[in-house]
């Protein structure tokens, strides 16, 4: 997996899923839902971030319901990772899911300020501030997850069971 | 050594005779529910190659979040959900005459005890009530489900409540999950299984206990379990289920943290806005002016819930300002209801009733709020924008705080009343 390098947008505690998608715009279009990303807790997120930025958050990200359009939203975003003190399990698995990276990381919401650059190796686990120039160690995911995120998500695995057992395309 | 409630249940589901916290396993599943999530289930599936499932009849799918649909996107998704039922011959649906997932899948006898159950929602854990594994995941884990009947689990440490004392009159088991959010946090058992146990636990209607089970999720815990009994059986008779053996967990499993909770000084809870451990006792709540009072879903919408209402409304009328609504978490709860004058009581105090379904709990159906406008509900969630405008308030509390609450326009004890 590539060593991930983008600007951070800083989060707090218990960032739910309800503010990351709300219940209002998760049947609505990606391109719609997008817009509203997180606007409950900074109303510029949605129009600022850019392709390779990177969350960095406090406890229990992703709390809430299990939908799935969260990681998804932050995806279609662009955003390259989330690493946070640590994760909601819902969310955890859905972003692994669906191939976006994720790092639960003790420490590391006092490691950055927000618009500092950072530097990501999902692999070893570590985390650096290439602004402050600190470095803190992540708690490695396991191999079977690596797995899953080094081929995209759990959806390209499946496309390749489906080939393996034949299975007639519709 | 011995094994917890959900090391038992991933060792057996995944083939192993024992399973340590920390594993992880792939485990077979035997029941997956689907809500309108279904659509996306179905999407990801098709954009996969996939065309059939593991096993139709091991699927249960239903329409709760929308019913009946509100905007032309949603009776579209109600659309996608039945033709995938058809196309895949999903052998359990229910669609608008049903209610509330996490309410139906028992009433219907789907849930037993044992069992290792995922669904397209985060309060499957709600079936821990039942004894069984429950838990939520996502539509790309669901379509994996779908696909191969299996699923990667990490095997979680344990953590016990152990219930102890009797509960006050007015105060439920609500206010018991409320006060262990509120002490302990909102993620004391963060990736953890959850057990509820001691004399309490055992003397809770399976009704209470579901309250409880259903809101382990928002204490982070992956499954939230009751010891199974004889009440879960009785529940099952004539449920289109046969026999089944009671589980339970060894004498001598590892638990990483009891915590004992002792209930007999209880007062009924509170939880603030926005997060379900900013919690007070309801006596350092008074004067939160209340445009809106909410009874239902999936936590608090059963007749037990809507009984303790009754109590506090009956012969009452609702403060002119409040509009109170009421919804019966399924159609078995709405028509025995309806028999014993429950709803009748309700109507007569000026409750609104609502068709069984999720209601404006997630913020996408009738009974949203507008800005600056306060709301007490009996529900299992007040983050920001849950159920409206983002700059409405959410408090959570049991129902007989929302009743009493409805009857003097603002954050009341219910105690008042009985
Ligand atoms: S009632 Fe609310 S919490 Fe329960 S399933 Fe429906 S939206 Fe989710």
């Amino acid at each position: 997996m590539e060593i991930i390098r983008g600007r951070v947008w800083k989060f707090g505690d218990n960032v739910d899923t309800d503010v990351i998608t709300p219940g209002i715009y998760v049947d609505a279009p990606m391109e719609e839902m997008k817009k509203h990303v997180l606007e409950a807790l900074n109303p510029r997120f949605a129009q600022e971030v850019s392709a390779g930025d990177i969350l960095v958050a406090g406890k229990n990200f992703g709390c809430g319901s299990s939908r799935e359009t969260a990681p998804d939203a932050l995806k279609a975003l662009g955003v390259a990772a989330v690493v946070a003190e640590s994760f909601a399990r819902i969310f955890f698995r859905n972003a692994i899911g669906i191939g976006l990276s994720v790092l639960p990381c003790p420490g590391v919401a006092s490691l950055f300020q927000g618009g500092e650059e950072a530097e990501l190796d999902i692999l070893q686990a570590k985390v650096k501030n290439l602004s402050a120039g600190a470095t803190l160690n992540g708690q490695p995911l396991h191999g079977d997850i690596l797995e899953i995120l080094s081929r995209g998500g759990t959806l390209p695995l499946l496309k390749s069971l489906a080939e393996k057992e034949r299975i007639p395309k519709p | 050594m011995g094994m917890t409630l959900a090391e038992k249940i991933l060792a057996r589901a995944s083939g192993q005779e024992r399973v340590t916290p920390g594993q992880y396993v792939t485990a077979q599943i035997d029941l997956a529910m689907a809500h309108e999530g279904l659509a996306a289930v179905f999407m990801n599936l098709a954009r996969a190659g996939w065309t059939k499932v593991w096993d139709p009849s091991r699927i249960v799918a239903l329409l709760d979040h929308y019913v009946p649909a509100p905007t032309e996107r949603s009776a579209e998704i109600h659309k996608v959900v039945r033709a995938a039922v058809k196309q895949w011959g999903i052998q359990h649906f229910y669609g608008e005459r049903a209610g509330i997932c996490h309410q139906v899948l028992p009433e219907k006898g789907h849930i037993l005890p044992g069992m290792l159950i995922v669904g397209t929602d985060s309060h499957t854990t709600t079936y821990g009530a039942f004894g069984a594994a429950g838990t939520g995941i996502g539509f790309t884990d669901m379509a994996y489900v779908f696909a191969t009947g299996k699923l990667w689990f990490k095997v979680p440490e344990t953590i016990r409540f152990d219930l102890q004392g009797k509960l006050p009159e007015g105060v439920m088991s609500k206010d018991i999950i409320l006060s262990i959010a509120g002490k302990y946090s909102a993620e004391v058992a963060q990736y953890k299984a959850v057990e509820f146990i001691g004399p309490l636990a055992e003397e809770m209607s399976l009704a209470s206990r579901m309250t409880m089970s259903n809101m382990a999720v928002e204490i982070g815990a992956k499954f939230g379990f009751f010891i199974p009994d004889q009440k879960v059986s009785d529940f099952l008779q004539g449920r289109g289920q046969t026999s089944f053996p009671l589980i339970s967990p060894d004498a001598d499993a590892p638990y990483e943290a009891i915590y004992q909770i002792e209930v007999s000084s209880l007062e009924p809870q509170v939880a603030y806005p926005y997060s379900v451990d900013n919690v007070r006792p309801v006596s350092e709540a008074q004067e939160v002016k209340i445009h809106q009072a909410f009874i239902g879903s999936c936590t608090n919408g059963r007749l037990e819930d809507l009984h303790m209402a009754v109590k506090i409304l009956k012969g009452k009328k609702v403060h002119a300002d409040v509009r109170l609504l009421i919804i019966p978490a399924s159609w078995e709860i709405y028509q025995e209801a309806i028999k014993d004058g429950t709803l009748e009581a309700l109507i007569d105090a000026g409750a609104v009733i609502g068709n069984s379904s999720c209601g404006p709990c997630f913020g996408a159906h009738m009974g949203l709020l507008g800005s600056e406008e306060n709301c007490i509900a009996a529900i299992n969630r007040n983050f920001k924008g849950r159920m409206g405008s983002q700059k409405a308030q959410v408090f959570l509390s049991s129902p007989a705080t929302v009743a009493a609450s409805a009857l003097e326009g603002k954050i009341t004890d219910p105690r008042n009343y009985l």
